[in-house]
This record gives C-alpha cells, sequence and structure tokens, in this order.
C-alpha cells in the first residue's frame, strides 16, 4: 500500500494542478506534493521490506537509495521552481506544473518496479511526461530540442522493449515470470547467447536515457534549452533512474554467469562517454550545454566503476548520490545566472560573481565539486573508482580516466571561471532577476550536503550505499 | 507445416519491403509499403497463435488498423499540408543504402543461426526477419533528412520489434500487448505533435531546418 501511495501522491496532485485555474496558485502544489511525497519515501525506505501487487512493486536496496536522491531533488527544484514561475509569468504554467509531478510518479514508478515489463512502461510514460518541460519556451529551437529527445529517446526505448523482449524469451520455462527475483533465481539456466544479446540491447536502450555516448546527441540540445529546473531533474533523477535500470539488468547478467561480458560492455562505454563529454566541453561557449556534456562524462563514470567491480560499485552507487545533488546545484544556479544575464553564451555572461554574487558562489563551487576537487563528495567517489581501477591492474583504463579528468577540469574551468570573474559588460543589460530565497536556499542546501558527502558520509546514508552494493553482487 | 510455409511467406515478403523502402526514391511510395508491413504483421499473431481467442483478434484488428490505415492516413495529411517535395531526401545514396540493408540481413540471419529456439519457433524466419526489419527502421532513421521520413524509420524499427513480439505472443501476451500498444501510442504521439509544431514553426518539415543547435 505504502510503495502505491507514494507513485498515486504524484500523480493526483498532477490533476488537482491541472484543475486549479489560478497560474499564480498552481506553483505551490509542487512543494506540497514534494513533501509529502519525501515523508513516504522515508517512510518506505525505513520500512524491512515494503511490496504491493503481489511482488510486482517492491524497494530492492539500490531503490532506496535513487528513491532517497529523486525525493530530495524534487523537494529542492519543487522550490526553486515556485520562484522560477514567479519570473516567468508571461508563459503558462498550465502544462508545467502537472508535467514535472508526472515526471516526479512515473520516476517512482521505475524505481519501485520489480517487474521487467513495467519498468519498461515506466521508464516509456516518464519519457512522455518530460518532453512537454523541454517544449516550455515554446522558441523554435526549444521544438527542435523536443523533437530530437522525443525521436531519440523513442529508439532507445524501442531498443529497451526488443531487449527486454529478447531477455524474456531466454527465461523461458515452465513458469514464465518477469519478476527480477525470478530472473535472478533463473539466469544461469538461460542460454548465454540470448542474454548477451539482451544486456546489449538493454545497455543501448537504457543507455539512450542515461545519456551514454554515442547514443548522448539529444542531451546538450534537451538541455541546453530546458528551463534549468527540468535541466536538474532529468540530470541528477532521469538518468539516475535509467542507471538502475541498467543495473538491475546487469545483476542479471552476472547470475546469470556473463557478468565479464557485461563488463567490459560497460567499461567501454563509460571510457568513450568521458572521452566525447571531454572533447566537447573544451571550448564550449554555451554555458547550460556545457552542463549537458558534463552529465554525459558523469554517466560515463557510473557505468565504468560498475564495470570495474568489487568496491567500483560502491563508489558508483556513491557518485550518483554525489552528481545527482551536484548537478541539482549547477543547474539551477546556471540558470539563476541565465536569468540574470537573458543569454546562456559566455561572449556575453562577464562578471556573473558581482550581479548574482550567491549563485556565482554556488555555481563557482558545483564546477569545483562536479571536477572532482576536493572537500565535496564527488572527489571521493571519483578517488574510489580510479583507485579500484588500479587496484584491479587496470592501469590504462585507471590513467585514461585521470588523464580525461584533467581535461575535463581544463575543459570546465576555461568556460565558468571567465564567466563568473571580471565586470558585467556596460550592453548586458540587468534583468529584474534577483537572488531571492526561493531560489537561493535550496541550492546552498544542496551544496552543504555535498560538502557533507566530502566530510563524512552519515552512517544510514552509508548503511544504505553497503546494502545496495552487497545486493548488487549477491548472485542467488 | 501448411501454417509454416505461409508464416515463413509472409516473413520474405517483409524482408523485402525492407529493401524497397531503402530504396524508393518517394515519400508516398514509402508510407504505403510501411502501411503493407504493418498489415501483414497485424494478421500474423493469428498464424503463429494457431488459433483465435478474444484478444489476439482485437490485438489483430487493432494493429492492422492503426499500423495500417490510422498512421499512414497522418502521415499523408502532414504530407499535403506541408506541401513539402515529394521525394525522399538521403545522406547517403539509395543504392549503398540498399547495400547496407542487405548487409544488415545477411548478419541479422548469421546472428541469429548462433541462437537457440524453442522447438516450436525453429522453423521459422522470426528472428532474422525481426533484426533486419530494426536495422532497416535504423538505416532509414539516419540516412534519411526530412522529419517524415525518419518518423516512418521509427515505425518500421517499431514493425522488428512487434515480429520478435511473436515468440513471446503465447507465452506471456501481456507484456507483448502493452509494450506494442505503448510504442505505437509513442508513435502517433510523435507524428501528430511534432509534425503539427514543426510545421508551424518552420513551414517545413526539413530537419535540415532543424540545425540551429550544434556544436
Amino acid at each position: 500500500m505504502l510503495l502505491l501511495a507514494l507513485i498515486a501522491l504524484p500523480v493526483l496532485a498532477a490533476g488537482v494542478a491541472a484543475a486549479l485555474a489560478s497560474e499564480s496558485r498552481r506553483p505551490y502544489v509542487l512543494p506540497v506534493a514534494a513533501a509529502g511525497h519525501l515523508a513516504l519515501s522515508l517512510v518506505a525506505i525505513s520500512a524491512s521490506n515494503p511490496s504491493s501487487l503481489g511482488g510486482w512493486l517492491a524497494l530492492d536496496p539500490p531503490g532506496r537509495l535513487v528513491l532517497l536522491l529523486l525525493s530530495v531533488l524534487f523537494a529542492t527544484c519543487s522550490i526553486y521552481a515556485v520562484g522560477y514561475l514567479r519570473y516567468r509569468r508571461e508563459l503558462s504554467n498550465r502544462v508545467f506544473v502537472p508535467c514535472l509531478l508526472l515526471f516526479l510518479g512515473m520516476t517512482t514508478l521505475v524505481v519501485c518496479s520489480q517487474h521487467l515489463g513495467l519498468m519498461w512502461v515506466a521508464v516509456e510514460a516518464s519519457t512522455l511526461a518530460t518532453a512537454p518541460l523541454i517544449y516550455f519556451n515554446r522558441t523554435p529551437r526549444s521544438i527542435e530540442a523536443t523533437w530530437k529527445y522525443l525521436l531519440v529517446g523513442s529508439v532507445g526505448i524501442a531498443l529497451a522493449l526488443l531487449g527486454s523482449f529478447v531477455l524474456a524469451y531466454a527465461s523461458l520455462g515452465d513458469d514464465p515470470s518477469l519478476l527480477f527475483g525470478d530472473l535472478l533465481r533463473r539466469a544461469n539456466h538461460m542460454n548465454p547467447s540470448w542474454l548477451r544479446v539482451a544486456f546489449a540491447l538493454l545497455l543501448v536502450g537504457y543507455g539512450t536515457k542515461m545519456g551514454l555516448a554515442p547514443m548522448h546527441t539529444w542531451k546538450p540540445d534537451a538541455y541546453g534549452e530546458a528551463p534549468g529546473v527540468v535541466g536538474a531533474l532529468l540530470a541528477g533523477g532521469m538518468t539516475s533512474c535509467a542507471f538502475l535500470a541498467l543495473l538491475r539488468v546487469f545483476h542479471i547478467c552476472q547470475a546469470g554467469g556473463e557478468g565479464a561480458y557485461a563488463s567490459r560492455l560497460l567499461v567501454v562505454f563509460g571510457l568513450l562517454s568521458i572521452a566525447v563529454a571531454a572533447i566537447f566541453m573544451l571550448g564550449q561557449r554555451d554555458f547550460k550545454r556545457m552542463l549537458a556534456y558534463s552529465s554525459i562524462e558523469h554517466m560515463g563514470i557510473l557505468v565504468l566503476g560498475v564495470g570495474l567491480g568489487g568496491y567500483g560499485i560502491f563508489a558508483a552507487l556513491l557518485h550518483m548520490l554525489n552528481n545527482g545533488l551536484t548537478k541539482g546545484v549547477l543547474f539551477l544556479s546556471a540558470a539563476n545566472i541565465h536569468r540574470a544575464f537573458d543569454s546562456k553564451s559566455i561572449d556575453e555572461v562577464r562578471g556573473a560573481m558581482r550581479r548574482v554574487p550567491l549563485s556565482g558562489t554556488l555555481f563557482l563551487f558545483g564546477f569545483l565539486a562536479i571536477t572532482g576537487s576536493p572537500p565535496f563528495g564527488p572527489f571521493v567517489s571519483e578517488f574510489l573508482i580510479v583507485s579500484r581501477a588500479f587496484a584491479a591492474d587496470r592501469f590504462f583504463v585507471g590513467g585514461g580516466l585521470l588523464l580525461l579528468l584533467l581535461v575535463v577540469f581544463v575543459g570546465m574551468g576555461r568556460t565558468v571561471l571567465p564567466m563568473l570573474q571580471g565586470q558585467p559588460s556596460p550592453e548586458a543589460e540587468r534583468t529584474s532577476y534577483h537572488d531571492g530565497l526561493l531560489t537561493g536556499l535550496p541550492l546552498v542546501i544542496s551544496m552543504a550536503v555535498v560538502l557533507l558527502f566530502g566530510l563524512h558520509i552519515p552512517s544510514p546514508i552509508e548503511a544504505l550505499l553497503r546494502d545496495a552494493a552487497a545486493y548488487l553482487e549477491m548472485i542467488p | 507445416m501448411l501454417r509454416l510455409s505461409i508464416i515463413n511467406l509472409l516473413l520474405v515478403g517483409i524482408l523485402l519491403l525492407n529493401l524497397f523502402m531503402l530504396g524508393t526514391s518517394r515519400i508516398r511510395a514509402l508510407i504505403q509499403a510501411a502501411a503493407l508491413q504493418g498489415v501483414v504483421l497485424g494478421v500474423m499473431p493469428l498464424l503463429i497463435a494457431g488459433y483465435g481467442t478474444w484478444t489476439t483478434g482485437l490485438i489483430a484488428i487493432g494493429t492492422v488498423a492503426l499500423k495500417g490505415s490510422v498512421i499512414p492516413q497522418m502521415l499523408r495529411r502532414a504530407l499535403r499540408e506541408a506541401q513539402i517535395k515529394r521525394e525522399v531526401e538521403p545522406l547517403i545514396g539509395f543504392v549503398p543504402t540498399m547495400l547496407l540493408g542487405a548487409l544488415g540481413t545477411l548478419l541479422s540471419i548469421a546472428v541469429a543461426s548462433g541462437l537457440p529456439l524453442e522447438p516450436q519457433h525453429r522453423e521459422l524466419l522470426i528472428v532474422p526477419a525481426s533484426f533486419s526489419t530494426v536495422v532497416t527502421g535504423f538505416l532509414l532513421l539516419t540516412t534519411r533528412i526530412k522529419a517524415i521520413t525518419q518518423v516512418i524509420g521509427y515505425l518500421v524499427l517499431e514493425n522488428g520489434i512487434f515480429i520478435f513480439g511473436m515468440l513471446l505472443v503465447e507465452a506471456m501476451p501481456f507484456l507483448v500487448e502493452i509494450g506494442i500498444l505503448l510504442d505505437l501510442f509513442v508513435g502517433i504521439f510523435v507524428v501528430s505533435i511534432i509534425i503539427h509544431h514543426i510545421n508551424r514553426e518552420f513551414a517545413s518539415l526539413d530537419t535540415r531546418l532543424l540545425a540551429s543547435l550544434k556544436e
């Protein structure tokens, strides 16, 4: 019942928001629903083994972790969105607000589904719910971005469906069931060739949703044109859900004795994604697109960590939390700077530190954190992944990763630092935007959590991480 | 035995349609071929299951209606309203893409031969036909310029997945049905909304105009 309520709450709130006539009051549905979702999530995460609908909905240990991230990130974004939408009175939010809530409902369904088919349906539904969000600004460029997002995303999801069919065929037996628990138990009876085909298709399919290279082409466009709050939710929430889907499939593959094959593919896709992102980040003039490439890079780091195995899986899960929270801060502070200058090109944005000191500072901290500078959280997780590569005698992988991280640091720094330093140029007009409580405080809190994760991981979180990593390495 | 030969004959027909779609230069012919492929696919579950239950019958009627009539109608309307040129504009020529398609088909047969099948499916060409249709859809998606031809590519890709679904239609009909219906819904969603909006903003369906976002 608990999990059903967790999914139903945002969906019902979306209905309420759609029915409300007042443009100015509608955004307040967001924080109310987010608070309810967060409270229910915390109950569900601490409950021993919540499950509904005959095991179709349940929370596995990695799912708990993603649910926590999703709920916290959405709560942050919901408060921010109230402040943001006040600056966008000229556009109706009648579609925007309900779609944000539907996104929360459908991603929660991805996290809770324990059925291969149901999980696919949920990923598909969350893609459809986010398409109108990218189209919020109603400009020709945002149509182009939405078109690419839908087309590339649909092709990816279609391939994931084919992969699910293949996996289902591999599992055919006396009592066909597509619950993850049953698939894991029967994995060692599956034909290895079918399992390999299934994993490759599902990796490409859900990898498209994560934004792994070379299926990343929708990402810079969508993140560049969508409002910052949507970018934060996609880069921190949607991608983490797709990563969770991939983890579950990887787990089945490992239980079927094809773990080595799957790990190899993950390492290749991981390194390729980091390399592509590093190249395109050098000389990037548009700071929102730069963040999109940073997201591609970090998705690469996540799958690389899993591919390295051992404590790499623990590190990847920790990095998922760090990346999700830091991306939230980066996208939201970038959106504030965008609003203050009415431009997202570094040719026009100068002296952001002086014009919006709070957002500028947060953007700087976010940049330092995401590039793996101590003492922030991502430093710890990236360090663990690099050290895992060397511990596993994968010197080329570890060395390549270090080199690419350096390139990313230089590339991102050359875009970020000129934006923040100096004086705003006289022709860059002052817009009506000022940092306020709603568009500032949620970011400060997230940034503080990222810093905390770098100094000391709170013991309940560490317990969740250990459970999730142990679960993924367990072969029934 | 006769049933199996009919199914294989239909699957060979689908393979030939794939090559035709890669080679044709007229958008109308492309829409027609995709629609014909949809109709062939629609009746196939009845033949595979070997009997008609309520649900397989409904799925067959629904698929034939949607893939064979509703979606092609929408595509033709978009073609009329946008008043775009009737030619398919390829990035890579027709002959090279046909050759790639043929290569894809050969590869599909090679891959499929390494995959063990349940006894009742061993005589059928389902797996190679499915993979080859997916490859065809992928080629149409990546080597054709107009938005409308890319949508047709997506629909063909979806046809390939539908063919694979035939292997599962007896064991897990619910999964196959829900997956295919949702995919179809997305297809219609993409066709109607995007074509409508792209039309209004750009007065054209040429995705080359959709190129302000790039490095």
